[in-house]
């Protein structure tokens, strides 16, 4: 299958390797992957901090960027969820009805990568090799916007050499939020904290998740307190052999 | 009423609804507090795991929800007529009702009421709508005693302190804290006393008791008024409701005017859905109905206020109206992550947590409550949770859009510079390309460790908590140029 890669700006501009990493278990399963090398960002900081009008001229170039393609796919739950829950109503709320239109059908061939794996290409074994303890978070957005439910999970459950151990209360927030994270930088730390104390509690080396975002959050909390406990993209692990 | 030509201006909420402190302010304050983080903690995952065993226990509880949805969405677009039927029910049933633009007008109605009567103490039962108005207080002023008697509401009276959940208004407080209240507050109370929970309701229940018999006047809330009968309607729990609406004289009902429905049939769905939602029973122990006046049985003299209070001009917004379908039974409160720290205090208003971060603003005008909307990380804990499906992410994004719109113009803000920036940054790809390779600069921090410690304002507030990643060598857009040439 011809799979475009919507690679999502964070991952592009602060971590790369996650790009790669789709790139490297989606070839190693027989599909090309092309990267639509215009492509920017979705949008979802502007629209979720209030500056929807800013978002349009982004959700316009998003669906010019990707409507040439049958599937999109993205390493993030956080920027599909946009894609497909925000972009519509970011064109409609701005008058351009045509463009919501457009949007809608670029959002239907959207996939979030655990979706695209399980739900397109009928994978839950991807054949990785993973020798490590793994505990999961399942992120706001994949978990409450796109429903991916275990998806993940019945990915990871197949990684060779891996022992997952489960997360608790694994569908709190840990506290990101976009710009949350700055505007109630106190209430955040205090959500990062508590998931930071539950990821520590599993013993795991790696604490992975299908958004780079939330793990920029996790991961760089849990590099100030010296924890010795990593974060890695799903991604990333699925791409190991 | 589903045209948004209103005439006149449609009032502002006052009355309990600002706080004084933003709410990064006064969450910061709360955060600090190891008696409420750890109270909030334990009372908030107790109540969650009631209301997901409750919830489970329904094959049908994705329909009620809808079904509850839509019939609040029905309901708000015909408002006008079903309170109109409601006042004509009510009072051809011996009732008096009286309609209150805001909590100004509604105090001087209920004081005027108390007044006439020559009492100078009322008895109450829990509503969010007098808390809403400060009618205890605007009584105080007139010399006449409010006596809260649900059990919560009497400790955060008696403890000089504020609610801070819709349900559960003392949730802060363990019992410790309020043995220590009892003893300090309650007058002829047991110097014994110890904090076992049942010893702190039999003190509780033998002081409210000499207040019901003495009481000559009852004011409380109501959950639902049933338009077509003119019948208002409490649910509680502890028997303090029936107390206060059977016993007295006379009963002054303060009702907001989004909690009327057309008919008991409504009541089906919504008497499945509240319980299980709030206190995480399958029937709560006492629902009182009452319809006008009965010869020779309960209160012989009743009104009704109709408070607006901001729900008129919340109405105007076809969207953000869905905020009046609350049916206040604090479900997404007890699964909000940010309520769970910060507390209710931390809103300002007396509607805490995400409903009461989209329905204050409303009610107020988002202006008087910049900070609320932001007051969520949007993790969609809430919508699930939520009984009537109201989308409260959807609105806090929808609210802080009014809020930077209502800012536009003149010089803008560093956050309106910013993301305006942005956006023409990243609506191309060259300019994209060109500001990635810019931020590269950042390899110039963090050289030693790999990871950044520390970054100037505002960024500075992400690495007082945070390391913050250094920006890679190379971009993935340059690598896969180098590697696979352009698409």
């Amino acid at each position: 299958m011809r799979i475009a890669l919507f690679v999502t700006c964070l991952a592009d501009a602060m971590a790369p390797q996650v790009g790669k990493a789709t790139v490297t278990l989606l070839e190693r399963l027989g599909h090309e992957v092309v990267f639509p090398s215009a492509q920017t960002c979705c949008g979802q900081m502007h629209t979720n901090t209030g500056y929807q009008r800013e978002a349009v001229p982004l959700v316009r170039h998003h669906v010019e960027v990707f409507e040439p393609y049958d599937v999109v796919v993205a390493p993030s739950g956080s920027c599909v969820g946009s894609v497909r829950h925000q972009h519509a109503m970011v064109a409609r709320d701005a008058g351009d009805d045509a463009l919501a239109d457009r949007a809608t059908a670029v959002a239907t061939r959207t996939y979030e990568l655990s979706e695209l794996l399980v739900d397109v290409l009928g994978v839950e074994d991807v054949g990785a090799y993973f020798p490590h303890r793994v505990t999961y978070h399942p992120t706001c957005h994949s978990l409450r916007m796109l429903r991916v439910a275990d998806k993940p999970l019945r990915l990871l459950r197949n990684v060779r050499g891996m022992t997952l151990l489960e997360l608790p209360a694994a569908d709190q927030c840990c506290g990101f939020g976009g710009t949350f994270a700055l505007k109630n930088a106190d209430t955040s730390t205090a959500m990062l904290a508590d998931k930071m104390r539950n990821v520590l509690s599993t013993g795991a080396e790696v604490a992975t998740a299908g958004d780079a975002s939330c793990l920029m959050h996790i991961g760089g909390g849990l590099s100030r307190l010296q924890s010795g406990t990593r974060t890695l993209h799903l991604a990333e692990i699925l791409a190991s052999t | 009423m589903s045209s948004t030509f209103l005439g006149v201006p449609a009032p502002r909420g006052v009355g309990h609804l600002r706080g004084t402190q933003t709410f990064p302010d006064a969450a910061r304050v709360a955060l600090g507090d190891s008696q409420l983080r750890r109270n909030l903690g334990h009372a908030t995952s107790t109540i969650r795991a009631k209301r997901a065993a409750v919830v489970g226990e329904l094959d049908d509880w994705e329909q009620l929800r809808l079904a509850g949805s839509a019939l609040k969405t029905a309901t708000m677009a015909r408002l006008d007529e079903h309170l109109e039927r409601l006042e004509r029910e009510v009072t051809a049933r011996g009732g008096t009702v009286h309609w209150a633009r805001d909590a100004n007008e509604a105090n001087a109605i209920v004081t005027r009421l108390v007044q006439a009567t020559g009492e100078t103490e009322v008895v109450k039962v829990k509503s969010m709508a007098t808390q809403e108005i400060g009618l205890n207080e605007a009584l105080e002023a007139a010399g006449i005693e409010a006596k809260e008697t649900d059990l919560a509401e009497l400790i955060v009276q008696l403890g000089g302190d504020l609610p801070s959940h819709i349900l559960v208004p003392a949730i802060h407080r363990n019992r410790a804290e309020i043995r220590e209240i009892f003893l300090r507050e309650m007058p002829g109370v047991d110097p014994e006393l110890t904090s076992e929970p049942r010893l702190l309701a039999m003190a509780a229940r033998k002081h409210l008791r000499e207040r019901f018999l003495r009481a000559k006047v009852a004011i409380s809330g109501a959950n639902f008024g049933i338009a077509d009968t003119g019948t208002l309607l409490v649910v509680e729990s502890e028997g303090n409701g029936r107390m206060c609406l059977t016993l007295p004289d006379t009963l002054i009902t303060v009702m907001g005017i989004e909690k009327v429905v057309p008919t008991w049939q409504d009541l089906e769905v919504f008497l499945q859905l509240l319980p299980r939602s709030s206190t995480g029973e399958r029937m709560n122990p006492y629902t009182s109905a009452w319809t006008g006046v009965t010869p020779g049985d309960g209160p012989q003299d009743f009104h009704l206020v109709l408070l607006d209070n901001g729900r008129t001009a919340t109405l105007a917004d076809e969207v953000g109206r869905a905020a009046l379908h609350c049916i206040k039974c604090s479900a997404c409160l007890n699964v909000c992550p940010v309520y769970e720290r910060a507390g209710g205090h931390a809103y300002g208003s007396v509607y805490p947590g995400p409903i009461g971060a989209v329905l204050s603003p409303q009610l107020t005008g988002v202006e008087d409550n910049a900070s609320l909307p932001y007051a969520s990380s949007l993790c969609g804990a809430c919508f699930d949770a939520c009984p009537v499906r109201i989308d409260i992410p959807s609105l806090l994004v929808r609210l802080r859009a009014q809020h930077v719109d209502a800012n536009r113009g003149g010089v803008p803000s560093a956050e309106a510079a910013a993301m305006a920036a942005a956006s023409w940054v990243m609506s191309t790809p060259g300019r994209f390309g060109a500001a990635e390779s810019a931020s590269k600069l950042g390899r110039l921090l963090g050289r030693s460790t790999g990871r950044i410690s520390s970054l100037p304002p505002p960024l500075s507030a992400w690495t007082a908590s945070r390391d913050a990643p250094r920006p890679p060598e190379e971009t993935f857009r340059q690598w896969w140029a180098r590697e696979r040439g352009t698409s």
